[in-house]
């Protein structure tokens, strides 16, 4: 681990991977949106932290100021040059999510129908079978991390089976994606993700190529724009996009939603009573524990909001806090599952907005109805630690809870 | 009551579609339209849902 030295002044020094705004975030976020709702940092980067709903939209928007050719909230040697973005190969990031129009615009046309609401609904019967496959394993032992052998299970592989890829190496996807997310702070170990990933993408192109199927990967390959196929760069970082995308961020959703129910036993008992909430209590939870945080780059010297922002400077796009904020939402403090009014903005906001959130609002949805369905009690274990991932997804990554 | 969906400023959350599928459809590309030329009154109540529930006020009412 980095050492990260103690954050005196949030206002002017904060930390996203300060291990207490790892443990609790919220009461921070409620402290600064009072006292200054835009902090900022010199530690890694110069990077400014918009914490209200209307700040973090209205930069969402502004496209022309706020570039998301950077969008990593750790800087990397991408920081430095994009063509260095995690590895070889790689000279157009990871686009849609690391681009600006035009590219942004057709490549994530290339993308979205693959997750469209009519295509998610055809994934349903694999996630389901998929959760009711990993409970069967552990349904009986009367005890189970939810986070390692449940939320982390299930995303991973309906990503591959969407990708064409092996579910057999799920743990090896996971292990990668985490050293590119959740330890970006470790030079050695992010650098050892990305080039595990595009490696492994680079083996599967080349195979696709010669022996094409009907998954993702083979229709990025076919695929003609302008009567010209896509540029191999490309494809490579749309392929470790998805994955990268699809992996952490809804098994934190996942891992956190029973994180709540674990320790709400009267919003588990309500979910269990009235499945009919379902729609409203994932957006709810959504909405409450939001993982993602996204970064910008500032394009050219601007004052936003009193803030002198300087060309280069990161800015963090604090989604969950915007989500928390008292101005957008009555109580948001209070996860309220049949919350009628809920413009949350878990999944972005703008152009940017995830490609994957039919796909992610479905696995939620399906691995907690799953979940209750076999284990309608239970409570996270005595005296046992839960660990939070955070920087860029936040979420339990240790989860120890017992049955009944 | 008639309600439009601005395509200007859809950006395809698609919770619409997820609070009023009766009402609200969305295509392959994230695009919500309004799939019905007047809401039926049961179905008002839906209609200002989605309304309150779009991330990107694109959602408005025409005419109750």
């Amino acid at each position: 681990m980095t050492h990260i030295a103690p954050v005196r002044d949030w206002a002017s020094d904060f930390d996203v991977m300060d291990p207490r705004y790892l443990a609790d975030p919220f009461s921070i976020w409620d402290e600064l949106r009072r006292t200054c709702p835009i902090p900022h940092t010199d530690r890694r980067k110069s990077s400014w932290m918009p914490l209200r709903y209307d700040d973090v939209t209205a930069i969402a928007h502004d496209i022309e100021h706020f570039s998301s050719l950077k969008v990593a909230v750790i800087p990397g040697d991408e920081d430095e040059d994009p063509a260095n973005f995690e590895g070889p190969n790689l000279e157009y990031g990871l686009p849609p999510i690391s681009s600006d129009p035009p590219l942004h615009t057709w490549t994530r046309r290339l993308l979205l129908p693959w997750f469209s609401h009519q295509r998610v609904e055809s994934y349903i019967p694999l996630t389901r079978e998929l959760c009711r496959r990993l409970l069967d394993g552990f349904a009986d032992d009367g005890h189970a991390d939810a986070a390692a052998d449940y939320a982390q299970q299930i995303p991973v592989r309906v990503i591959a089976q969407i990708l064409g890829v092996s579910p057999d190496l799920s743990d090896t996807f996971t292990g990668w994606v985490r050293d590119v997310l959740e330890f970006a702070d470790d030079a050695e170990r992010r650098q050892h993700g990305a080039e595990g990933l595009l490696n492994y993408f680079i083996e599967q192109l080349e195979y696709r190529r010669q022996n094409p199927g009907d998954d993702l990967l083979s229709e990025l390959l076919r695929t003609e724009v302008d009567g010209q196929p896509v540029d191999d760069g490309i494809v490579l970082g749309m392929a470790a996009l998805v994955l990268i995308a699809g992996v952490d961020t809804t098994w934190s959703a996942i891992g956190s939603s029973l994180w709540h129910l674990a320790t709400h036993p009267d919003d588990r008992k309500r979910m269990v009573a009235e499945p009919e909430l379902w729609p409203t209590a994932v957006e709810e939870l959504l909405r409450a524990y939001s993982p993602v945080t996204m970064a910008r780059e500032v394009t050219q010297d601007f004052e936003y909001s009193g803030c002198p922002m300087k060309a280069g400077d990161k800015v963090l796009m604090n989604f969950p806090a915007a989500n928390r904020d008292p101005e957008a939402f009555e109580h948001p403090e209070m996860v309220q599952l049949d919350r009628a009014h809920n413009r949350h903005v878990a999944f972005g906001s703008g152009i940017h907005r995830c490609a994957g959130s039919n796909l992610a609002r479905m696995e939620l949805q399906v691995a907690l109805e799953e979940w209750l369905e076999r284990i309608p009690d239970f409570s996270v274990a005595k005296g046992s630690e839960i660990t939070w991932a955070g920087g860029q997804v936040r979420g339990p990554r240790i989860l120890p809870v017992v049955f009944g | 009551m008639k309600i439009r969906v601005d395509p200007d400023k859809c950006q395809g959350h698609a919770r619409c579609y997820g609070l009023a599928p009766e009402i609200f459809d969305v295509d392959d590309y994230g695009q919500a339209s309004v799939i019905v030329d007047e809401v039926p009154p049961e179905l008002e109540e839906k209609a200002r849902l989605a309304v309150a529930n779009c991330p990107e006020y694109a959602i408005e009412i025409v005419s109750e």
